[in-house]
């Protein structure tokens, strides 16, 4: 038997609220198959699972809210299976197995073993008085986080969240026409009433994403002391190459420049692999794996960095194809519980927006945040020439407990490198 | 009313003019008790009284609390209204067999045909550094007996009033007087007459929760309501005034407003008038409640004598005032 828990999907993860089941009892899952999809404070993950076997039980319920840690299936696996046996026999005495005698079929014996009621252990709790409140105003309690002692429901916590429903329709509470006959009235009466309840629960979790940033950023700030290098690169091979190479591809196959960069930054990280990995219990832990967190940000506001998973292994169409796939899951919900949590350093770009110069904001426990501006034409001189070329300002934000200006210099100086040499990417 | 025709009063004067009211107003009234003649009161209640009203009516009793109460049950039977000292509840269970057994049962085991109109006053109370033995408030556990009532006067109004409205009253009535409260000053209107005894009183309002005494714990409550006001917590302070019959639409309606209970009674916990409190609370305003009773009760120990540990084992402001804080929490 192995436990499926609620995986920590980041370090300021809490709980986690259960959306949904992908399996059921019965299925056969494998490493690595999503299971569940479970939404964060930052988006609606898949999580995986990491045993081979069979879903035994199901114990957490669709729209339970799981703290971290806590069992939500059991799988029954085949190592398990044999592995069991032995353990019950040293519980007992060999007398007790005498008097039962050993005829026990090994399946009324796995019927005897207690689920494990964890998830049920973590009931709400909530006053009586609160309750009622929620009742009457139709709050769902799951949905609220308790301020009383052992995290309780107060009729406090659901005056609060009342408070927003009340100021939500008057955003964008569309006008109900007045022509309407009453049957079409109430035939149209419920619609409005669901668009408006998705409003709100959308608002609830961009204020959830929104404490999840400002947790993460402000611990940045707080612990990460900061060091900034930046470097201005000729992008001059890199977009000539890139336009000859774009030239050969269907139009939807094109490389977008981003691309490139990313791969430039991951054959960096191999060559300065320092600023790859995490600062954990006062140590520095590089990581061989180079998963390149990129950050995306949503129009609803907030952003999200998933990773490329091994973004030096692959190649610009493949790393192309796992950008655009990232983007569309990230803006409609569908990222893996890996792609949230193995980042080992990330990437932001803001230069679509004219923004020439990033000073980023290293997401903890990562130890370094590479940034892009825009890439402009300005005066370029070289060998005593004065030329007009794309000039791209990269930026490096990095932890000066992990490394120290020189190996940074060293990364950004290995990044240039390789976009000069555009074909080697 | 203004403040120059008020009268300032301790609490000893007034249960002492509550007694002179009554031994005028009616001739069946007199006192019985350990040295309330010639000495005065053990607590120098009832000073003055005799040189007023004479040896039959100002009774010096023997040492024999089983006897005189009993005595007062006699008296009472026979139509007259007594009012008996015994001098600390301490020693009240001597009389217990009379005022339980016999007190409080003649109406009922006489099929409604006697009635018992005595009133037993009694010091209650700690906190004077007399150890265990003196420093007991057993109130709570007279008000666990059917058939006698039993009032808590705190303020100097109450001292002054409650006792003729007991006199009236049919049936046995034990009035606990804190003895503690003897010397506390209050400012009366020279016509205060009789006071009810049926209801418990606001004697502060707030919203964030009600804090629900009687006695000398209603001052420490008051007082750490007054330091919780500065900390933005308003507190509602009620004073019991009676422990039997318990007025719960006091309590139950404050609940209702606050959502909060602390009980706080100098009384022990475990079978308590405070668990008894609580209980009805959860009984008739469960789904009134944000946070879950509280009691704060005198430690479960016969009360020492050192000073620091007596003040130790009562009720106090500042853990009054903590506890408030605690419940209140983040939902003030």
């Amino acid at each position: 038997m192995a436990e499926f828990r609620m995986p920590s999907l980041g370090s300021d993860m809490l709980e986690g609220t259960l959306v949904e089941w992908l399996v059921k009892p019965g299925d056969r899952v494998k490493r690595r198959d999503a299971v569940a999809v479970v939404e964060t404070d930052k988006a609606a993950i898949e999580i995986e699972v990491y045993e081979e076997g069979i879903i035994e039980t199901i114990l957490a319920q669709p729209g339970q809210k799981i703290a971290v840690g806590a069992i939500m299936a059991v799988i029954r696996t085949e190592a398990g299976k044999k592995a069991e046996t032995p353990e019950k026999a040293t519980l007992k005495d060999a007398s007790q197995l005498l008097a039962e005698g050993a005829s026990v079929p090994a399946e009324d014996k796995e019927k005897k073993l207690p689920s494990i009621p964890e998830v049920e252990a973590r009931r709400i709790k909530v006053s009586p008085y609160a309750r009622r409140l929620a009742a009457e105003r139709s709050v769902d309690l799951s949905t609220i986080a308790g301020t009383g002692p052992d995290g309780a429901i107060g009729a406090t916590d659901v005056e609060r969240t009342t408070a927003t429903v009340i100021t939500q329709p008057a955003e964008k509470a569309p006008p109900t026409p007045i022509e309407e006959t009453p049957r079409e009235a109430s035939q149209k009466e419920a619609p409005p009433a669901a668009p408006a309840a998705e409003r709100h629960a959308a608002k609830d979790y961009q204020t959830a994403m929104r404490r999840a940033i400002a947790a993460a950023m402000a611990r940045s700030k707080r612990e990460i002391p900061h060091y900034y290098l930046q470097m201005r690169l000729d992008m001059s091979s890199t977009l000539r190459w890139l336009e000859s190479e774009n030239l050969k591809r269907p139009i939807k196959n094109r490389i977008l420049p981003v691309v490139p960069l990313i791969k430039g930054v991951s054959l960096a990280l191999r060559d300065v692999p320092e600023l790859n990995g995490y600062w954990i219990d006062d140590r520095h832990q590089i990581s061989e794996a180079i998963n390149l967190g990129f950050v995306i940000a949503l129009r609803q506001g907030g952003l999200i960095a998933p990773a490329i998973l091994n973004a030096d292994e692959k190649c610009l169409d493949e790393l192309m194809d796992a950008m655009r796939d990232l983007i569309v899951r990230t803006r409609s919900g569908g990222l893996r519980s890996s792609e949230m949590t193995d980042a080992t350093v990330t990437v932001t770009n803001l230069g679509d927006l004219g923004v020439e110069t990033v000073y980023g904001v290293i997401y903890p426990p990562q130890v370094a945040l590479i940034g892009f501006g825009k890439t402009m034409e300005q005066p370029w001189a070289e060998n005593g020439m004065l030329g007009v070329r794309p000039i791209l300002m990269a930026t490096l934000a990095a932890d000066h407990r992990a490394t120290d200006g020189h190996r940074g210099a060293q990364f950004l100086d290995a990044l240039n490198r390789h976009l000069q040499e555009p074909s080697n990417l | 009313m203004t403040n120059d025709v008020m009268q300032k009063l301790t609490y000893r004067e007034a249960v002492r003019e509550a007694i002179r009211e009554a031994m005028k107003k009616d001739d069946r009234v007199f006192l019985m008790g350990e040295d309330v003649g010639r000495y005065g009161g053990c607590f120098a209640v009832s000073k003055g009284l005799l040189e007023d009203f004479g040896p039959t009516r100002i009774r010096d009793t023997p040492l024999s609390e089983s006897g005189f109460v009993g005595a007062g049950i006699g008296a009472a039977l026979g139509g007259m209204r007594p009012i008996v000292e015994v001098m600390t509840v301490n020693f009240s269970l001597l009389a217990a067999d009379q005022i339980i057994n016999n007190a409080a049962a003649y109406l009922h085991m006489s099929g409604g045909l006697f009635n018992v109109p005595i009133v037993i006053r009694m010091a209650t109370g700690g906190g004077r550094q007399l150890a265990a033995q003196h420093s007991r408030s057993l109130e709570g556990w007279y008000a666990h007996i059917p058939g006698i009532k039993v009032l808590s006067p705190a303020t100097v109004e109450d001292a002054r009033g409650m006792l003729w409205t007991a006199l009236e009253d049919p049936d046995p009535v034990l009035i606990f007087e804190n003895a503690g409260l003897y010397n506390m000053e209050g400012m009366l209107p020279p016509d205060i007459g009789p006071v009810d005894i049926d209801k418990a009183r606001i004697r502060r309002e707030g919203k964030d929760i009600s804090i629900i005494s009687y006695s000398a714990s209603l001052f420490k409550s008051l007082d750490a309501a007054e330091i919780l006001a500065k900390e933005g917590i308003e507190a509602e302070v009620i004073d019991l005034r009676t422990l039997r019959p318990l007025d719960e639409t006091t309590f139950l309606d404050s609940v209702a407003r606050t959502h909060r209970a602390l009980i706080v009674d100098e009384g022990w916990r475990s079978g308590s008038i405070s668990a008894e409190i609580s209980s009805r609370i959860m009984e008739s305003a469960f789904y009134e409640l944000d946070a879950p009773v509280e009691r704060l009760c005198s430690a479960e120990v016969p009360l020492p004598y050192a000073r620091h540990l007596e003040e130790a084992a009562l009720p106090q402001v500042n853990k009054i005032a903590a506890l408030v804080k605690k419940m209140v929490g983040t939902h003030g």
